[in-house]
């Protein structure tokens, strides 16, 4: 009998998984015992060094660039491994046969959500540029922003069609916008250089500083923030196209 | 709020999270489970809020109560396409 030996060796393993785990929990700290050095030196020193008041996008953009740096790659790299995936796959399809159990799109939308949706188009990419541009100054940042203002053209894409979504999203202006995004922080990264000082120093005049600290403070900080910001907003809305692209194909045929 | 009410709501939060993964888990169908999933990272957001971590908290919202499951349903829906477009081939239609 084949299956109840599985279930023996399930148990065995599940029992001394559940040891190991009941052991690794008995030890671990709680909120409270989290209070390192690093933590402590970092909230003393953001406001004074840096005229930032967020010290979690002080540490992200700033201390540990480039770290950040890396990780706005590998969201650069993924989204163009997706669009390389997504678009071999539709070239080998070849022409593609219109197909009624598929339609985009069968029932429009009603007047309700078009108005409610295109009414929360302009908030939201107002909330999105907020969220970008006050990085430094509350929680947020380039990263968060950036998909907030992606999801606003989805938003239009709920209240109307696919052409539309088209229209907005002009492919080539966007991936353009991408490469922006994710060379500037590099070049930003650079102007170190001019000073002699190493890769990604925060060399650009700190801006107001004490409690006058405003969203032009944190001297290269800000700067990093609208490039992630267009990086992020950028990749999101290519990637999103993408997936869509294949539906509006088809209703092209119909 | 004082310590002890916050300790409340973080309890409260975590026996949530560990009731909404566990729906995730054991739901079977993809798409009802993309709902999950998407109801799942609000919670956790809601956690990251309360243990003081807003930053991660609103990163948490964007991804994985809005991109991770948007992305994933887009992929359902492209796999579903293929397949039926497979079937009419196989099937000579």
């Amino acid at each position: 009998m084949k299956f109840p030996l599985r279930q023996l060796l399930f148990f065995v393993g599940a029992i001394g998984m559940a040891i190991l785990y009941a052991l690794a929990f008995a030890h671990l700290p709680g909120p409270e015992g989290l209070r390192s050095m690093y933590r402590d030196v970092i909230n003393l020193q953001t406001v004074e060094q840096r005229h930032i008041t967020d010290a979690i996008t002080a540490v992200n953009f700033d201390y540990r660039g480039f770290d950040t740096l890396g990780e706005e790659f590998i969201l650069f790299v993924s989204v163009m491994g997706a669009l390389v995936l997504l678009r071999e796959e539709k070239d080998q399809g070849g022409e593609k046969v219109p197909d009624a159990a598929w339609p985009a799109r069968s029932v429009p939308p009603g007047d309700a959500l078009r108005v409610w949706t295109l009414w929360m188009t302009g908030p939201v990419v107002l909330f999105g540029i907020y969220i970008v541009v006050h990085g430094q100054l509350t929680p947020g940042g380039g990263f968060q922003g950036g998909v907030i203002l992606a999801t606003a053209p989805l938003l239009i894409y709920i209240a109307e069609n696919l052409e539309v979504f088209k229209r907005i999203t002009s492919h080539e202006w966007i991936e353009i916008a991408e490469a922006i995004g994710a060379g500037g922080y590099a070049l930003i990264g650079l102007i170190a250089f001019f000073y002699s000082k190493p890769f990604l120093t925060n060399v650009i005049p700190l801006g107001p500083g004490g409690t006058n600290i405003n969203v032009l403070s944190g001297g290269m900080v800000p700067l990093i923030d609208l490039t992630v910001g267009l990086e992020v907003a950028a990749g999101f809305v290519v990637l999103l196209y993408a997936f869509l692209q294949e539906m509006l194909v088809k209703q092209g045929d119909q | 709020m004082n310590d002890a009410a916050i300790t409340v709501l973080q309890v409260m939060t975590l026996v949530l999270v560990a009731a909404t993964g566990a729906a995730v888990v054991f739901t079977r169908q993809p798409a009802h489970q993309m709902v999950g999933v998407s109801f799942f990272g609000l919670i956790l957001a809601l956690m990251f809020l309360l243990f003081q971590a807003a930053d991660v908290a609103l990163s948490q919202i964007v991804i994985g109560a809005v991109a991770l499951p948007l992305m994933v349903m887009l992929a359902l829906g492209k796999i579903r396409r293929q397949s039926i477009e497979q079937d009419k081939k196989e099937h000579g239609e």
